[in-house]
């Protein structure tokens, strides 16, 4: 074996003009590959974070059929009992009982129709990015206080700052009138528009009170932990909730789009890879196939020497994994270093920001630094390059030793 | 310089193999920065007219103040006889757009109320083809709604069933009507369906007592490209009113634009360079094998650059073919999917994305040209590489050498 390996690695540097192309070729896919793929997941998990962080969360418990059509009496009876039930569950950071309702919301001057979330104050915070995200005054300060929070966009179009009044006009849960006049406390900015524009807060017991709701809430919604342990989560939530008009949904479900953004996002990005593995898989293939060819006359001597085929197929084989391996190894360490010099300064294009709001990429991306993004990139390429390179290895079976020592 | 080219082409097939296997990486790669190209330009039209025809048109005009803070308060009087003369022979449609809330007997929802004149929408925007049940808007005088299909769902109405809606009036009073649902609308996107709602103009008008005021004019232009001219006129004839082209309306549109121009021109080096390690390396090797005879020619009298030539030459004739496959399977691809790649499974991705799930390709003339020169021109400056090594042999021991 070890002879098998002298004789591979010195074939190799015969040529170290052709072999030193052919490692960067595979170096260059790879580094590609490795920085390209780690910033694609990078993306990928900010986004889901973003989106999830402002109000979606990881999963949440509503009503059979809120989701398609939010209506005041789907409701959650005695919800935040239930909520505080759900929270002795391990693996889960927090949950939060909101209700929902559709109001008119008037200033001295405008009348908008907007979407009112009663929101726990204490638990509010660790669900939603909107409490940290308030540009001037404060956020809410307890669930029985009767004050106001809105979207920066909507105090623009209300013409209204901290201090002012509201007007609140929507029907409760009974079908009575539902109306109240608040102050504004705290004008909040999400970067996301529809979010700004058409969305105001206001203390759950207050919301209560206001809709005629009583005990009950619209969602309860969760954050687990650790995403990737969600199923787990969700089977003890399941268990803890026997009536069976309620469903608890899990992110995919309550924002299809981000799933399916992803996944549009992932043929994109596969159609590329794939063209550059295979563009660069063709390149190679023409080093090995050549460092077999002008050998026939080597191979003829060594085959009339009493070597088996299958003892040169290996040696081309290793000849192959060597020079693979070596333009891996390169290509890890340059696309390494240039995913951990984005990961820590941050990734960013001009237009970038303009674009990602809509779907909450903020400002830079952070590649995802984990072992499968890292390796998945060399791992095609280097399976792609074995597969090309038997060819040329299997070629070795059909030289006849007598021709094959004639050939120039 | 004939000659040249005859033993470069003879030689390309000396091993028909080894000119095959770079002749697809060469073909690969132009195909893969074509379609990629053409996919993207594709997606990227879709977005520009889904943003023309989602009533914004080439050039808006509305009252100064009205994009800030569109209410009522920013209306203005229909165009006045210059504008008109301006206006004459383009396709144009005046409006009354301010925010509104619908209800039904079960459900409240806040819309976009669009008093429109259904004749002039006809060609401008996508209302007047996309009524999928029931009827759209006979004229300006019209008593019926068109709502969209998801809205119609959430307010859980129906055609033939009546919705109030209710908006502002210059006091700021809420004023109300009652509409009969006529029509229902598709669109391809579930905001446009929940957030629009159509109704005859006078209607609108009278109901938020505004006499014959509107919102807003949008207007399409034959040739995009004539824009700035015309909106140098329509800004000197009327230099009260606030007129912008789509691009300063849909900002975004731009940018997307912008983007994923930025974006291609990486992809195209990246494939080249892809492409450049073949390619050098095969010539490198057709060179170092003709070690003997390259040093032949030069014991013979033949000048460096000849050499130089010859295996320029050689390359040219290897993109040469390459890109001509290349282009070619480009051209079956988009045959291929000339009624549209269809990605509805994603929709709702595509949607968050501002994007249109079903994308037809299309390619530029530019593009086509751009790449294939690219490939060429750069191709041509990596093959100088070996052309020169094949130069630097020194005759008498190139000749000895087996």
């Amino acid at each position: 074996m070890a002879i098998i390996l002298r004789l591979a690695w010195r074939n190799i540097w015969r040529h170290p003009r052709r072999s030193g192309l052919t490692i960067a070729a595979i170096a260059f896919a790879a580094a590609l590959l490795v920085f390209m793929i780690t910033l694609q997941f990078g993306s990928y998990d900010m986004i889901i974070d973003n989106n999830l962080k402002v109000l979606t969360g990881h999963f949440q418990v509503q009503h059979l059929g809120y989701l398609e059509k939010p209506k005041m009496r789907s409701t959650i009876t005695d919800a935040q009992k239930m909520a505080e039930e759900l929270r002795k569950i391990n693996g889960i950071v927090d949950i939060a009982t909101r209700a929902n309702a559709f109001a008119l919301l008037a200033s001295e001057k405008r009348t908008y129709g907007v979407q009112v979330l009663g929101v726990e104050i204490m638990h509010e915070a660790k669900l939603s990015t909107i409490p940290g995200r308030i540009q001037s005054g404060r956020f809410l300060s307890d669930d029985t206080a009767q004050e106001i929070i809105i979207g920066d966009a909507l105090a623009r179009n209300l013409k209204v700052q901290v201090g002012d009044d509201l007007t609140l006009l929507g029907s409760g849960y009974d079908g009575s009138i539902a109306a109240a006049v608040l102050p504004i406390v705290g004008i909040f900015n999400t970067g996301m528009p529809e979010i700004d524009r058409g969305l105001i807060e206001i203390p759950l017991t207050s919301f209560q009170e206001i809709f005629s709701l009583e005990e009950s809430a619209h969602l309860l919604v969760g954050m687990a932990k650790n995403l990737d342990h969600l199923e787990t989560v969700l089977t003890q939530v399941r268990a803890k909730i026997p009536d069976s008009s309620l469903v608890v949904l899990d992110w995919n479900h309550l924002n299809p789009g981000l799933f399916q953004l992803i996944q549009a996002d992932m043929i994109n990005s596969w159609f590329m890879y794939s063209c550059l593995i295979l563009i660069v898989t063709f390149s190679i293939l023409n080093t090995f196939l050549m460092a077999v060819l002008e050998r026939t006359r080597e191979f003829g001597v060594m085959l009339a020497l009493g070597t088996k085929p299958l003892s040169i197929g290996q040696l081309i084989m290793l000849e192959t994994l060597l020079l693979t391996l070596l333009g891996l190894g390169i290509g890890l360490v340059i696309g390494g270093s240039v995913t951990l010099y984005f990961y820590v300064y941050g990734f960013s294009y001009p237009g970038m920001e303009e674009i990602g709001a809509q779907f909450g990429l903020i400002d830079v991306i952070t590649p995802q630094l984990s072992l499968f993004a890292f390796m998945l990139g060399p791992t095609i390429i280097f399976f792609f390059t074995m597969i090309v390179g038997l060819y040329p290895a299997l070629r070795i079976r059909k030289l006849k030793p007598v021709d094959a020592m004639k050939s120039v | 310089m004939k000659l040249l080219i005859i033993l470069a082409w003879r030689n390309l097939w000396r091993y028909p193999r080894r000119t095959s296997i770079i002749l697809i990486a060469i073909a690969i790669g132009i195909w893969s920065m074509l379609s990629m190209s053409a996919f993207i330009r594709g997606m990227m039209e879709q977005h520009v007219n889904d943003t023309i025809s989602n009533f914004v048109g080439h050039i808006s005009i509305h009252a100064p103040g009205y994009r800030d803070d569109p209410v009522i308060d920013h209306s203005m009087p229909q165009p006045n006889e210059h504008l008109l003369h301006l206006l004459n022979e383009k396709v144009w449609a005046a409006r009354v757009r301010v925010p509104a809330v619908v209800s039904s007997e079960r459900e409240t929802m806040g819309v976009t109320l669009l008093g429109i004149a259904p004749a002039q929408e006809q060609a401008l925007s996508f209302i007047a083809d996309a009524v999928t049940d029931g009827r759209y808007l006979n004229n300006v005088e019209d008593k019926g709604i068109i709502l969209g299909r998801k809205l119609v769902e959430r307010l859980e109405t129906g055609l033939g069933k009546r919705v109030v809606l209710g908006s502002q009036n210059h006091s700021n009073e809420i004023v109300e009507r009652g509409f009969r649902v006529v029509g229902i609308f598709d669109s391809k996107t579930e905001n446009i369906e929940t957030q629009f709602v159509f109704v005859g103009r006078h209607i609108a008008q009278k109901m938020l007592q505004m006499q014959d005021n509107i919102s807003e004019l949008a207007l399409l232009s034959k040739d995009r490209n004539e824009l700035e001219n015309l909106l140098q006129k329509l800004r000197a004839t009327s230099p009260d009113l606030d007129i912008q082209t789509w691009q300063t309306i849909a900002p975004l549109a731009r940018v997307i634009v912008n983007v994923f121009e930025g974006f291609l021109f990486i992809w195209y080096f990246v494939v080249f360079i892809a492409i450049a390690f073949g390619l050098v390396n095969t010539l490198l090797m057709a060179v170092f094998e003709r070690t003997r005879e390259i040093g032949l020619f030069q014991a013979l009298g033949m000048k460096p650059h000849w050499i130089v030539g010859q295996v320029l030459f050689e390359s040219l004739f290897l993109l040469a073919i390459g890109l001509v496959v290349g282009n070619l399977m480009t051209w079956v691809t988009l045959i291929l999917t000339a009624e549209g790649l269809d990605f509805s499974r994603y929709a709702a991705g595509y949607e968050m994305a501002g994007l249109s799930s079903l994308i037809y390709m299309v390619l530029n003339m530019s593009d086509i040209l751009t790449a294939n020169m690219l490939i060429i021109g750069l191709g041509l400056l990596a093959s100088l590489y070996p052309a020169w090594r094949a130069t630097r042999y020194v005759p008498v021991e190139a000749i000895t050498r087996t």
